[in-house]
């Protein structure tokens, strides 16, 4: 709400400010994803972890042999995507909660995609360069 | 951002001690909230002794009695004193409840504490200003919306349908809930709250009404709904008992339902 919308200067009624700019008909997209990547990383956490202890103090060459593997590559570019868009979404959840200021959310909203998109894209890059031994 | 603590002009100060009351046996120590819009300074706790052998058990009944025995001046709602109206809805011992049905011998370790409803804007003392919690349930339009034509008699509903109503229809709109819960202090101009959206429920559960989806509609935004993030504080703090955190659950379910 900017300065000039707040209660005490605006002569809106009480009902046009709670109306405001309508329903966004939006938000229940990703209220779905968020449950179904915490299902997916209920499902795919112990896997993923016990690669990751697999490749503990390990060369390079160990761990290209490790994700040479389909079905281990599979559950860690899996791990990846399902945690990166679970992070994305429950870190907007923050910020829409506690940034006001409309200008600094949308920044903040759009420097919280780009991160999370770039850690996914990082991990897959990772990922595929190891499990094709290139 | 977000302020995390009060303005200026809201910070408590140190209040008054009233004398205890001549003659009385056994007292119970009442630490108001008090803030007068027109003597222009910050609000203040006062302390006052109620006189238990003179008065009604519930800290209603010790409100009451201190209006009218030592500072007529104190502020608050209060209509039916059974638990039916909602008035006087208020900040006991640090929860929200209705002062009529909580008694002051529930209240254990010392003084009973009061305060208005939290981070609502204060009209004077214990008086909170609901507009804008009022004004929302408005936006859900609490009422039976049809386009065919309307029956001769009453619109019919089976028993099983009339059971979904129950723990929704209860609802006192006394604001306990809504003002005890996190996210719609942080988003109270955006977020609609426990008890308008437990009343969206209601008319979103009943068969009667043609304008599921509409409702449905209005609801669905990542502000007005979704900034519910279970907390359960409504469910908590409800004097009626319900839960309003599961009414919001079975909102989103049917949200999910009509899209995957």
């Amino acid at each position: 709400m900017s300065a000039s919308d707040t209660p005490k200067r605006s002569m809106r009624t009480p009902l046009g400010r709670v109306r405001n700019l309508g329903a966004a008909h939006s938000g229940t997209g990703d209220f779905w994803r968020q449950r179904m990547t915490g299902v997916a990383m209920v499902l795919i956490m112990i896997p993923a972890i016990a690669v990751i202890m697999m490749l503990f103090g390990r060369n390079q060459a160990f761990a290209a042999q490790t994700l040479g593997s389909l079905p281990i590559a599979i559950i860690m570019l899996f791990f990846i995507v399902a945690s990166t868009w679970h992070m994305k979404i429950g870190m907007q959840v923050v910020i829409e909660d506690y940034v006001h200021n409309e200008k600094l959310k949308l920044a903040v909203i759009m420097l919280n995609n780009f991160f999370s998109i770039a850690v996914a894209l990082a991990s897959i890059y990772a990922i595929l360069k190891l499990s094709s031994g290139v | 951002m977000v302020e995390f603590a009060l303005p200026k002009n809201s910070r408590i100060t140190g209040g008054k001690t009233w004398p205890k009351p001549a003659g009385a046996t056994e007292l119970r120590e009442f630490r108001v909230y008090r803030w007068n819009p027109d003597d222009g300074k910050n609000p203040s706790v006062d302390t006052y002794y109620v006189d238990t052998n003179d008065c009604g058990p519930m800290v209603l009944d010790g409100l009451i009695w201190i209006k009218n025995h030592i500072d007529p001046s104190l502020t608050f709602r209060r209509s039916c004193r059974e638990g039916v109206c909602g008035s006087c809805a208020m900040n006991i011992d640090g929860q929200n409840t209705l002062a009529c049905t909580r008694s002051m011998h529930d209240v254990k370790d010392g003084a009973v504490k009061v305060n208005p409803l939290p981070h609502q804007p204060v009209v004077k003392d214990l008086v909170p200003d609901l507009t804008n919690f009022y004004a929302q349930y408005a936006s859900v339009e609490p009422w039976l919306k049809t386009t065919s034509p309307t029956p001769q008699k009453e619109w019919r509903q089976s028993h099983e349908d009339r059971e979904k109503l129950d723990g929704l229809y209860e609802c006192i709109l006394c604001a306990c809930c809504s003002t005890s819960c996190p996210s719609y202090w942080w988003n109270s101009e955006r977020y609609l709250g426990p008890a308008a959206l437990l009343q969206a429920n209601r008319w979103v559960s009943d068969s009667r009404d043609e304008a599921t989806g509409e409702r449905l509609d209005n609801l669905e935004d990542p502000f007005r709904l979704y900034r519910c993030h279970t907390i359960m504080n409504c469910a908590k703090a409800c004097p009626k008992g319900l839960n309003p955190a599961e009414a919001i659950a079975e909102l989103k379910l049917k949200m999910v339902e009509r899209q995957v």
